[in-house]
């Protein structure tokens, strides 16, 4: 009643073709494992820049001159002086600032999310934050420099139109999602039972929260803090726009100043010429933080790491 | 009676040397296995014949999933896995350096545990087979469609909705259609690993009665934790016990009077 | 010990460790706190809506009066009522021709290559921990590697090719690893379908891994280009002119993109005014981009969505 097909017959005749077949079957692990040699080589493309660039750097610049000089003056005429000081005084000020605004924010809005919100206010709330971190760096920056520096001037007179406060309080609620959501992950993975085991007790929700739940996922926390300093240190638009170029070494968050990262962007987007010690200066510099925050990111997976073992 | 519209392309039975048994299809020798350090399986010895449906039962944790799985060498997939001995399918030592895997397994269907339907539409599920193995004609592809679907007794409830979606279909829909997958690529073998055991008992009554009418053109090896199960719809019947062979021999024999106490406790019930 | 004093009520010699009015005493205040601090988290969890809020009242109140069709078309010019976009619109969109391929075909081999071949080792968790690491490498530093080796050693310039090539490698991570995830998330019992046909490794990847883990993979790709889009340091880095150029036809060519106009705009707002409502509006474009983008990212969740 129906036509015989031989299938058997077609694949054999396919198996003919088994050479080809096996061919690519050798051929892809290859070519796909050179796709993911690409992601070693980009390390390696930087370190090696990075390294070779700084190296030449210091054979201009003595290496002890570069982290005790306070006058960082690359592109002057009459003399040149190197130091990293005050773009380091000017990273950590603005972080700090940036991290005094994440921190507590972005970890209350974790305890209420994982805590207290009801799945509806969870539901409506995360895709918001979520879309605050979606946001352009460089939107933060227009919103720091024709936005909160103005009106903090309302308050602040002495504030200067370029400062370290304003880029450093965008740069925290640009970090808020970061630490809010990872801190978060961390206090859902404290197991239910440990709660339960509290509140039985006659504990209210803040006290099981403060002494069973943060303490418990107290490593996922601080990870997540320590990739937001990370990201605060990296962060580089904000800065450029908002605080200015002045490489002064001063603690003052009124004052115009600059970070690492401002640095670069104004070496590259200046005149200094390739070849030029202020050249150099900017591998030496981007050296130093590819180095901060590739530690901070690494201690940040190591306990992070060590507290998904806990459970 | 669906057995009957399968095409004349079924196995031809060969000429005997022994006229009193069929011939093997599938020869176990000195098999043992290891994950890691853990002896799974040891030595196996185990004759299959054409023909026959061969059950395979024991406790949980026996071995006998993982002897199935070792007959199309799936068992390989999992990592730190050891083997000695040989298993030979039609004469040749699947284990073989130059035996190629992926020509065993087209000539051994295997189907699993749970219903594992991929996710496409059932016409695209039954045509994978033939596809992979370069048939792209389209009319053919059609014919083996239904003949595999009739085949499995599941065309009548499918015929009309063959471009949607697999996971439409019930449990024992899903598992039905798998076992049509295989048939597509005309297989000499069928692997069934506890093919019943997510099924509900109306189900695994379609499936049970499909399995006896597919063997009068495959041979079929089937591990189940069911006994009545494997007295139903077996010829032969192997009993494994942590890893080894208790007995093996008719079904009839191993579930009247067994020769071995272990599997005569196994059989009433006193473990397992 | 205290379970008993607490159940005793018989007055025994037993000395009672909890006194029931203190404790009850004690709980009003301890619930009082517990409520106020729940208010404190909840403002705290609003602050980040509100500033959301006042982030896009200001931008769309200051721009949205510049947004006009001759913006969009519009060459650049010194002269804001003259100026538009098109240029950094047509070099964004050039931009993306260069970095989406190129993730794309790097990402998903990458992930091909660490979850279905790599044996899981020394050497499929180093590449692991690079491809992490490399994710929390600062924008700016890809920057200085685009500079170095694309713009300088292989003589590209500061061109379309320079600049995708430095994207595509910063966002390659968020590729590869939406990528392994999908993939990961393929139920084993498909694969050995699969297998159990006879079909080979590289079939059963093409014909069942990649079609059940594109809806994850093209989210990761999507979410990668946004990424991209609004990414400005790495460009500063290599040299993007501030300059008016002409609009790029090949990519070759010197380019300017969305987030570049933006800073340019705001940077030079001090010096004249309508600056800051330019930059406004070539944000809001900006913002319109990747929430189209997103939503195609949400569309493709939802409808390639598979139940295993």
């Amino acid at each position: 009643m129906q036509k015989t097909v031989s299938i058997k017959d077609l694949i054999r005749k396919d198996n003919n073709k088994n050479k080809l077949k096996m061919g690519v079957e050798k051929t892809v692990p290859f070519l796909l494992f050179a796709l993911a040699s690409i992601s070693i080589l980009t390390t390696v493309g930087i370190v090696s820049t990075l390294l070779y660039e700084t190296f030449l750097f210091f054979r201009d610049v003595s290496i002890i001159e570069f982290f005790t000089n306070t006058e960082m003056k690359p592109l002057s005429r009459v003399e040149p002086s190197f130091s990293i000081l005050p773009l380091l005084s000017g990273t950590v000020l603005i972080s700090l600032v940036a991290m005094l605004v994440a921190i507590p924010i972005g970890l209350t809005t974790a305890i209420y999310l994982s805590e207290y919100a009801s799945v509806n206010v969870r539901k409506a709330v995360k895709p918001v934050i979520e879309v605050l971190a979606g946001i352009p760096t460089i939107v933060y920056g227009f919103f720091a420099f024709t936005f909160v520096t103005p009106l903090l001037r309302e308050f602040i007179p002495a504030l200067q139109a370029t400062n370290a406060l304003s880029p450093g309080i965008v740069m925290g609620i640009m970090i808020i999602p970061l630490v809010a959501s990872l801190s978060e992950d961390a206090m859902n993975s404290v197991p239910k039972a440990m709660r339960e085991g509290a509140l039985a007790l006659g504990a209210t929700k803040l006290e099981v929260t403060m002494r069973v739940v943060i303490p418990a996922a107290i490593s996922g926390i601080i990870a997540s803090f320590v990739l937001g300093i990370s990201r605060a240190i990296g962060e580089t638009m904000i800065v450029t726009i908002a605080s200015g170029s002045s490489k002064n070494l001063t603690f003052d968050i009124t004052q115009s100043m600059q970070t690492m990262t401002a640095y670069i962007v104004e070496v590259t987007s200046g005149d200094a010429g390739a070849g030029t010690t202020a050249y150099y200066s900017l591998y030496a510099v981007a050296f130093a933080l590819f180095f901060f925050t590739l530690i901070m990111n690494m201690f940040a997976g190591y306990i992070s790491r060590k507290y998904r073992e806990a459970y | 009676m669906s057995s009957l519209s399968m095409s004349t392309e079924v196995p031809v039975k060969k000429e005997t040397k022994d006229h009193v048994n069929k011939s093997v299809v599938y020869d176990t020798k000195n098999l043992n296995l290891w994950y890691g350090d853990n002896h799974a399986l040891k030595n196996i010895n185990l004759p299959m014949h054409e023909n026959e449906v061969t059950a395979i039962i024991g406790p949980s944790g026996c071995g006998k999933s993982t002897y199935i799985k070792t007959l199309n060498r799936m068992v390989e997939l999992v990592q730190d896995v050891s083997i000695s001995g040989e298993i030979l399918y039609r004469d040749k030592n699947i284990f073989d350096k130059n035996y190629r895997v992926e020509e065993l397994r087209t000539r051994v269907g295997m189907v699993f545990q749970k219903p594992n339907p991929f996710p496409k539409s059932i016409f695209d599920n039954i045509a994978y087979g033939p596809r992979i193995h370069g048939i792209k004609d389209k009319k053919i592809l059609k014919e083996i469609v239904e003949k595999s679907l009739r085949g499995a007794a599941i065309w009548d409830e499918v015929k009309d909705r063959l471009q949607e979606n697999a996971y439409g279909l019930s449990g024992g829909q899903q598992q039905r259609l798998c076992i049509a997958r295989c048939l597509a690529i005309e297989p000499d073998v069928l692997l069934m690993d506890e093919p019943t055991s997510a099924l509900d008992p109306k189900s695994t009554l379609k499936v049970e009665e499909l399995i006896k009418e597919l063997k009068e053109n495959y041979s079929i090896i089937i591990v189940t934790h069911n006994m009545q199960q494997a007295a139903r719809i077996s010829d032969k019947t192997a009993f494994f016990l942590n890893g080894e062979v208790i007995e093996y021999d008719d079904t009839d024999i191993i579930f009247s009077t067994p020769s071995d106490k272990r599997t005569e406790d196994y059989i009433t019930g006193r473990f397992g | 010990m205290k379970e008993l004093a607490l159940n005793s009520n018989e007055k025994t010699t037993q000395k009672q460790y909890m006194n029931l009015a203190k404790v009850n005493r004690r709980m009003t205040a301890r619930l009082l706190i517990n409520n106020v601090v729940k208010y404190l988290f909840f403002a705290s969890t609003m602050f980040g809506l509100v500033i959301l809020a006042f982030l896009m009242y200001q931008i769309f109140s200051d721009g949205l009066g510049w947004l006009s069709m001759d913006f969009l078309t519009n060459r650049l010019s010194t002269l804001p009522e003259r100026a538009g976009i098109i240029g950094a619109i047509t070099g964004t969109v050039w931009l993306m021709f260069i970095v989406g391929p190129v993730t794309m075909v790097l990402g998903i081999g990458t992930a091909i290559y660490l979850e279905e071949y790599a044996k899981k080792g020394k050497f499929h968790s180093f590449i692991q921990t690079n491809i992490t690491n490399l994710a929390g490498v600062p924008s700016i530093v890809f920057g200085l590697l685009g500079l170095t080796i694309f713009v300088r050693m292989f003589g590209f310039g500061p061109s379309i090719i320079a600049g995708g090539l430095t994207m595509a490698l910063l966002v390659l991570p968020i590729v590869v690893v939406a990528s392994q995830e999908a993939i990961r998330a393929v139920p084993s019992y498909l694969r050995e379908a699969s297998y159990g046909m006879g079909a080979t490794k590289w079939q059963t990847i093409k014909n069942i891994v990649l079609p059940a883990s594109i809806a994850g993979i093209l989210t990761g790709v999507i979410l990668a280009l946004s990424r991209a889009i609004g990414e400005t340091a790495p460009l500063v880095a290599i040299g993007i002119p501030a300059l008016i150029v002409p609009i790029p036809s090949s990519i070759t060519d010197n380019f300017t993109v969305l987030p570049m106009q933006i800073y340019y705009w705001t940077i030079d707002s001090v010096l004249v005014d309508e600056y800051a409502s330019m930059a406004a509006a070539t944000i809001i474009v900006l913002l319109a981009v990747l929430f189209l983008m997103n939503s195609v990212a949400i569309i493709i969740r939802n409808k390639f969505q598979k139940r295993y």
